[in-house]
């Protein structure tokens, strides 16, 4: 017995340990399993206790400064700040202390209110109360107290509290309607199934006498896979195994509908529930304009570095003699004296450092950071971007890509339901070869269609009758369509009437409600799915019962899904719908040239395609079936793999039947929106799934090709016949002669390229022979950068994103944008520098990935060449005008130093110093980068080409970021020496007198560094208005409010006697500054002279050499 | 402002959809959330520039000729006395110089105006290559000290080191400023046609800032002995006096001795001059400094030979736009005809280049 018990434990710990890590075991209501059934595992799982929060009351401050100074700016300015605490500094540490302080200050309070919003809504999830079913009555607990295993009821329109397995619902069929809305933003109402053997459990007595336990995988953010396994103890029998998937899975966040209650065991709780892991950052993008910003820094990182050593060089060899070093009047203090040289000049250099450092300023973080967090309210209350139908406008989730919008080289677009409206349209089918178009309904019949086209009434040979009969049947019966009977009418659904109760077929693929509905006009309708059978009423009012035994679901590599049904004649069947590629190569029987030429023919017309194919099953061959089926659904481990290959087994050896088309019509102002990209040079690429014909014909709708586009095809059908080499060199070579002949001419070809999945893995495959690896893929490229637009079809997810990805380390580093609205494109947004998400028919998971949504491909017009080209052009005025107002901050003081033996004396004073960039000049910059328009936002729109002045990040180019700092020294070297000539050559340093009682007065060193300092802050301050283009009271308000603060600051600051100070040395500066008449007359005269050059070079560019922005003002 | 949006938060850490927040999400149509604010554009062109280039020159030249104008006016008078020069009177002094010497060392330097200074004269001592700007220099004083506070007045700033203490005494006034105030005595003889010198009466009140002198600096304790009020303290080490002892008016001695004050304001540059005296104008009739032969005496305390420095005595009279000051009067000159001559650039332009763009632009 001890031994038994011994090796139960080992057991228990090695399974534990080794076996089930990745799984977990759940007992329902806490019971344990019959003794000896499963090895007993126990785990520790958290409580259903929500903590979005970072931060307690205790660790808020600790954590958050350390968070924040791991930012490197952060760090750096902290460092300045404490080798002002610690050497004998120039400028004290308040300089510095102060700007950080504020910035730690306002980021802290900001995310600390943050926090605490999610504190509160932590608690009121956490406090809110759930039923939960014990001792076979209801309990109500709170929901934080939630365990797992726990069995917890659950009423209409609540939400659940935790993840759960459905184990039976009110309703008869053991289905529940949920929606997820608040987690993915589909409003559709989608049906969650109970696993048959629990849904019979209707009160709480039943569900609590329930014995089982659920074997699932370990919590994993994907929404939509789940895996696991029901084990049903029943008195004196082996426990019964069933599957568990996503459809029995409730996730947290969703609520129920229309369903009185529905019980279920919690089996992920608090944070492994699956939506708060799907709360982890998603990895940062950063824009072409921060790396710009980055490399200015670093550059100005090497001026104030080589600034500071030339500076102690100089000041080494300069006090070489000891009469400069100490002259009598100025000695060391014995400590200072005392120190070895080497310390001394170690010392210094970081002096100068300091004295230097506002030159890479703090509060350029936080403009940038204010700019880019207020700037992204635009695009969400722009009410042209705002959807009525799906009433909601543009949204943005991250606003650090606000100026990348103006930069987009390459647009990367979706096709269904992007450039189309994914609003589906049965139009024909056609049945080995018998072509059958449904026509408007009219008083609920069916018009004959134009004579050349077979009627469904024409009588039909028996043996295409009987096709023709599966047909139909097959498309009623393949698909995943439910059909809702309710009142209520909140789905946006279209609606079937259907005698008194109106019912929706509801779907997550708009194609088979298309389908099931032109059914429906064809004379099949689709009733409902009853006790797993489904019910049509076919042409004669007769309703066929068919017992659905499996559905082998769609899946986007597969590109087709089957069901298996047993007749009421107890026939097994097979129907299978899906791409034409993925069922031509499985059929053995039926007219396929006739369904191919259609299916083409269609497909050249833009409409979308399915191929429907069916088999029958023995009895036998279904057994084998059923067996390799739930084999691979009980799977814990690699189940999807397993499943895959039961479905390749089983969906085989077809017989054609036929095809289908429906159509998909183009979005709103498509076409538009598309010729607007191309003349603002971008390149647009539709990347599909879908096949050529279609995504062609797509492409001409919408203008990606013109009919003078010359089509270059690389396709699967050239490769057969010629080598992928010579197919590529002749493309190139048609390319490239081209250009190189036309080389003079203005309208160059325009090229448009088409390319399938399987040669483009092809292209990208590195080819085993040493010579060519690399060189495909550069040829493909050199072929893709001459063309216009590029069509790529057949593409699987992955595939999108490895074309982004191509384009993105291509050599030019191009801006890429990708947009699209399913879940297929996620991974191609996730990759494009801006991903753009459009909230569309196909759930929520684009738009929750994506960096901006918005509701129609149309908006990306308004987006890119409005929003985009005004946040580009404000951030890149913002940048430059940052760096070039502190060169002109720093340079005098730099200069300064050649005139005070290198000391470090600081030209300005401690609060000017401080002062300058906090609020002197940081309102007028802020708000301009806000709300400048250069031009208007009509201009724009009406004027795509406009665009091309921003491209390639031409603002923060190195010449003009070359031309600002100049500016910047040239005025520095202006505002320096213009004081330095007013006070040195004249009699103006002592004497200066004007209207005053004082006759006389003695200007020093601080008068000298208040008259720059003045000239410096108006000459920078009407720098900035000069550039302004859009004047509005606020403008106003901030450059001349700003202007009056600096002067009313100063003349406070050296208004009074400051207590608590140990100097003085403003004391009435600025007053006697001003009331002295040269100082006035020089004030002017700097600030004119300072900026007359960027006058005079405004006007010159304007009139000799205007961009088309320019032109466009007149 | 933030209502409307929706939680937009950090590192995609998302608050919890837990109430239900549905409102209305349509953007409200205000000018300011569309952009769309009434504003002024004023564009830069050659057109609009133009004619203010022109105001500009036209205004600028004028005052930059009336500035020459009244700066060439000025009268200034300017005497190096270092005593670099064998030939110079002060060699002697400023060769034999020691800061121990008890017996003061003075010389005379006759010279002469060729024109006489008809309105009040100013007299200004000027010293070169001397850092006053200095940072160890600058900061080393005791703002608070020097506003008559008694407990700074006993300890120092450590600011004034090492020039805080002397034998464990408070300096006062500390700090290396006060301790190498300029103690040169400059004295003016007006040298008669006929042979006799008369001392020209020099003004040494007013010539600080009137707040300076008033607020910022004060002696302590507002016991007007100053000799207690500066008890327990001991003088600079460089001076010959206490601070209590500058002067004997006790309006101008202690703290608030003018030429303590006018020193203790630092200069911007090396090279720098201070006011000393005022020379009054005694009636309109006669000039303050007629012209003629005049002998500056001057009583050589101030050592500047160890550090290369040169000692000047400036006269100059004044006029509104203070002193003598080419620079100003050049600068605006230059500005203005560059502003005229840009005009003249940009109207030719304009002429030639802007008609042409705005026929250029009509196709498109």
């Amino acid at each position: 017995m001890d031994f038994s018990v011994l090796r139960n434990i080992i057991s228990r710990y090695c399974a534990g340990e080794e076996y089930w890590v990745d799984s977990r075991t759940v007992y329902i209501g806490h019971k344990e399993p019959p003794p000896g059934a499963e090895a007993y595992i126990p785990q520790r799982y958290p409580d259903n206790r929500i903590v979005s929060s970072k931060y307690t009351l205790w660790n808020f401050i600790p954590k958050n400064l350390f968070e924040q100074f791991r930012r490197i700016a952060n760090f750096y300015f902290l460092l300045i700040f404490l080798v002002q605490l610690i050497i004998d500094t120039p400028t004290s540490p308040v300089t510095s202390g102060l700007p950080l302080f504020f910035v730690i200050t306002v980021t802290a309070i900001k995310q600390g209110y943050e926090d605490w919003l999610r504190h509160k809504a932590d608690c009121s999830t956490n406090e809110c109360p759930v039923d939960v079913v014990q001792q076979g009555t209801v309990v109500r607990t709170q929901s934080s107290k939630l365990r797992v295993g726990d069995v917890v009821m659950v009423r209409e329109d609540e939400t659940f509290p935790c993840d759960l397995i459905l184990l039976s619902s009110s309703r008869d069929d053991g289905t529940c309607y949920v929606t997820t809305t608040s987690l993915d933003g589909e409003s559709s109402h989608k049906t969650y199934y109970a696993v048959p053997d629990t849904m019979a459990f209707k009160t709480e007595q039943e569900v609590d006498s329930l014995h089982a336990t659920i074997e699932c995988e370990q919590p994993q953010p994907d929404l939509y896979k789940f895996v696991g396994r029901i084990n049903i103890y029943k008195e004196r029998e082996d426990p019964l195994a069933r599957p568990l998937g996503a459809e029995n899975l409730l996730l947290r966040g969703a609520t129920l509908k229309n369903t009185e209650h529905i019980y279920a065991v919690a089996i992920y709780t608090g944070m492994d529930t699956k939506m708060a892991l799907n709360y982890q950052s998603k990895s940062q993008k950063r824009s072409a304009v921060e790396k710009s910003m980055n490399a200015f820094l670093i550059v100005y990182l090497c001026i104030l570095i080589s600034k500071a050593v030339i500076n102690t060089v100089l000041k080494y060899a300069w006090q070489c003699s000891p009469d400069r070093d100490e002259p009598w009047y100025n000695h060391r203090t014995e400590i200072d004296r005392g120190r070895h040289v080497v310390i001394r000049a170690f010392t210094d250099f970081l002096a100068f450092m300091v004295l230097f450092n506002y030159i890479i300023p703090v509060s350029m973080y936080v403009t940038v950071e204010m700019q880019k967090f207020l700037g992204s309210y635009f695009i969400a209350w722009d009410k042209d971007m705002y959807d009525e139908e799906l009433g909601e406008g543009a949204q943005v989730n991250t606003s650090d890509l606000n100026e990348e919008l103006g930069q987009v080289e390459y647009v990367f677009t979706d096709k269904t339901g992007t450039l189309t409206e994914n609003n589906m349209e049965f139009i024909e089918c056609c049945v080995d070869g018998h072509v059958y178009i449904p026509h408007a309904i009219c008083n609920g019949q069916i018009l004959s269609a134009a004579s050349s086209i077979d009627m469904i009434d024409s009588s039909p040979g028996g043996y295409r009758r009987e096709h023709e009969e599966l047909f139909f049947r097959a498309l009623c019966l393949c698909h995943t369509v439910q059909v809702k009977e309710e009142e209520t009418v909140d789905s946006i659904k279209r609606g079937i009437h259907q005698g008194k109760p109106t019912s929706f077929y509801i779907s997550s693929s708009p194609d088979e409600v298309a389908l099931v509905e032109g059914m429906k006009r064809l004379g099949y309708t689709y009733l409902r799915l009853k006790d797993s059978h489904m019910e049509i009423l076919n042409k004669d009012d007769e309703i066929e019962r068919f017992e659905l035994l499996h559905v082998l679901n769609f899946d986007s590599v597969r590109r087709r899904m089957s069901v298996i049904v047993k007749s009421s004649a107890g026939e097994y069947l097979l129907f299978c719908k899906g791409a034409d590629s993925s069922i031509f190569p499985r059929v053995v029987s039926g007219k396929v040239e006739q369904v191919r030429a259609r299916v083409e023919q269609n497909a050249v017309e833009g409409l979308r395609t399915l191929c429907v194919a069916y088999r029958s099953l023995s009895p036998a061959e279904y057994k084998e079936a059923c067996y390799q089926l739930s084999n691979a659904k009980l799977a814990l481990q690699d189940r999807e793999q397993r499943l895959a290959q039961a479905y390749d087994l089983i969906e085989r050896n077809f017989t054609l039947l036929g095809a289908t088309a429906v159509e998909d019509r183009l979005q709103e102002k498509a076409a538009d929106t598309i010729e607007s990209l191309h003349k603002a040079g971008m390149k647009v690429w539709v990347l599909t799934g879908d096949k050529m014909e279609t995504a062609a014909a797509t492409c001409y709708a919408s203008k990606l090709f013109r009919s003078s586009t010359q089509i270059l095809e690389l396709t699967k059908k050239r490769t057969e016949e010629q080598s992928l080499h010579d197919v590529l060199f002749d493309l190139s070579r048609t390319v490239l002669g081209q250009r190189s002949l036309s080389g003079l001419s203005v309208d160059c070809q325009d090229y448009g390229l088409i390319i399938d999945g399987a040669t483009l893995s092809a292209v990208l495959k590195p080819s085993p022979e040493s010579s060519g690896s690399g060189n495909y893929r550069e040829i493909f490229l050199e072929i893709c950068r001459n063309c216009s637009a590029v069509l790529c079809c057949r593409m699987a997810p992955l595939q999108k994103a490895q074309i982004v990805k191509l384009i993105k380390v291509s050599k030019e580093h191009p801006i890429t944008l990708a947009i699209g609205d399913g879940a297929n494109d996620v991974s191609m947004i996730l990759e494009a520098h801006v991903g753009i998400g459009i909230m569309g028919k196909e759930g929520r998971q684009a738009a929750r990935n994506s960096d901006y949504a918005i509701p129609k491909f149309k908006h990306l017009k308004k987006m890119l060449l409005v929003h985009g080209h005004f946040y580009y052009i404000r951030i890149a005025e913002l940048v430059q005008y940052f760096f070039y107002k502190n060169v002109c901050f720093i340079f005098p003081q730099f200069l300064y130093q050649f005139f005070c033996g290198f000391s470090q004396q600081p030209l300005y004073d401690t609060a000017y110093l401080t002062l300058y960039n906090i609020s002197f000049t940081s309102l007028p910059i802020l708000l301009y980068s806000l709300i400048e328009k250069h031009v208007s936002i009509e201009t724009l729109k009406r004027d795509p080409t406009l665009y091309r002045d921003v491209a390639k990040n031409s603002l923060l180019r190195w010449p003009v970021f070359l031309y600002w700092t100049c500016l910047g020294l040239f005025n520095a070297c202006i505002f320096f020496f213009g004081a330095y000539f007013l006070f040195d050559n004249t009699t103006f340093t002592s004497n200066g007198q004007l209207m005053t009682t004082n006759t006389q007065m003695m200007f020093g060193n601080w008068t000298f560094g208040t008259l720059v300092f003045t000239v410096l802050v108006f000459t920078v301050t009407l720098k900035l208005a000069l550039d302004t283009h859009h004047w509005t009271w606020i403008n106003h308000f901030v450059i001349w409010g700003s202007l009056l603060f600096y002067v009313i600051f100063s003349l406070l600051w050296g208004g009074i006697i400051w207590p608590f100070m140990n100097y003085q040395r403003m004391y009435y500066v600025f007053m006697q500054m001003l009331s002295s008449g040269p100082a006035w007359l020089g004030i002017i005269l700097l600030i004119t002279i300072s900026l007359l050059p960027d006058v005079v070079k405004k006007v010159l560019c304007r009139t000799l050499w205007p961009t088309a922005t320019e032109r466009a003002h007149r | 402002m933030a209502s409307s949006y929706n939680a937009k938060e950090e590192d995609g850490h998302v608050a919890v959809p837990g109430g239900g927040t549905i409102q209305n999400k349509k953007p409200d149509n205000t000018a300011f959330k569309q952009q769309r604010l009434p504003a002024w554009q004023p564009i830069l062109t050659a057109g609009t520039v133009l004619p203010a280039f022109f105001v500009i020159g036209l205004i600028f030249i004028p005052i930059g000729i009336g500035l020459y104008v009244t700066s060439n006016n000025i009268k200034e008078f300017e005497i190096d006395y270092t005593g670099t020069d064998m030939s110079s009177p002060c060699f002697n002094c400023s060769q034999s110089f020691s800061w121990n010497s008890t017996r003061p060392c003075t010389c005379a330097l006759p010279f002469s105006l060729e024109q006489p200074f008809e309105s009040n004269v100013f007299m200004y001592y000027g010293l070169s290559n001397f850092y006053q700007n200095h940072r160890r220099y600058v900061k080393s004083r005791d703002d608070s000290q020097l506003n008559g506070d008694t407990t700074s007045l006993m300890n120092p700033s450590k600011e004034c080191e090492p020039y805080a203490r002397n034998e464990k005494m408070p300096i006062a006034p500390c700090g290396a400023i006060a301790n190498s105030m300029f103690n040169d005595t400059l004295d003016l003889y007006y040298i008669d046609p006929n042979g006799t010198r008369i001392q020209i009466p020099l003004m040494k009140k007013g010539i600080a800032w009137w707040t300076d002198k008033h607020v910022k600096f004060r002696n302590p304790g507002g016991n007007p002995n100053l000799t207690s009020a500066f008890q327990g303290t001991t003088k600079p080490i460089n001076w010959r006096k206490p601070v209590y002892e500058l002067d004997t008016d006790a309006e101008n001695n202690g703290f608030i001795n003018e030429d303590f004050i006018v020193w203790m304001r630092t200069a911007a540059l090396p090279t720098f001059r201070k006011l000393y005296r005022i020379i009054q104008k005694k009636n309109n009739m006669t000039p303050t400094l007629p012209r003629g032969n005049y002998t500056l005496e001057v009583t050589y305390n101030y050592p500047v030979r160890s550090f290369e420095g040169r000692k000047r005595v400036i006269l100059s009279t004044i006029s509104w736009m203070g002193g003598k000051n080419p620079f100003l009067g050049i600068a605006y000159i230059t500005v203005g005809s560059v502003c005229f001559f840009l005009g003249v650039v940009l109207l030719i332009i304009h002429h030639k280049y802007g008609s042409r763009n705005n026929t250029a632009d009509i196709p498109n």
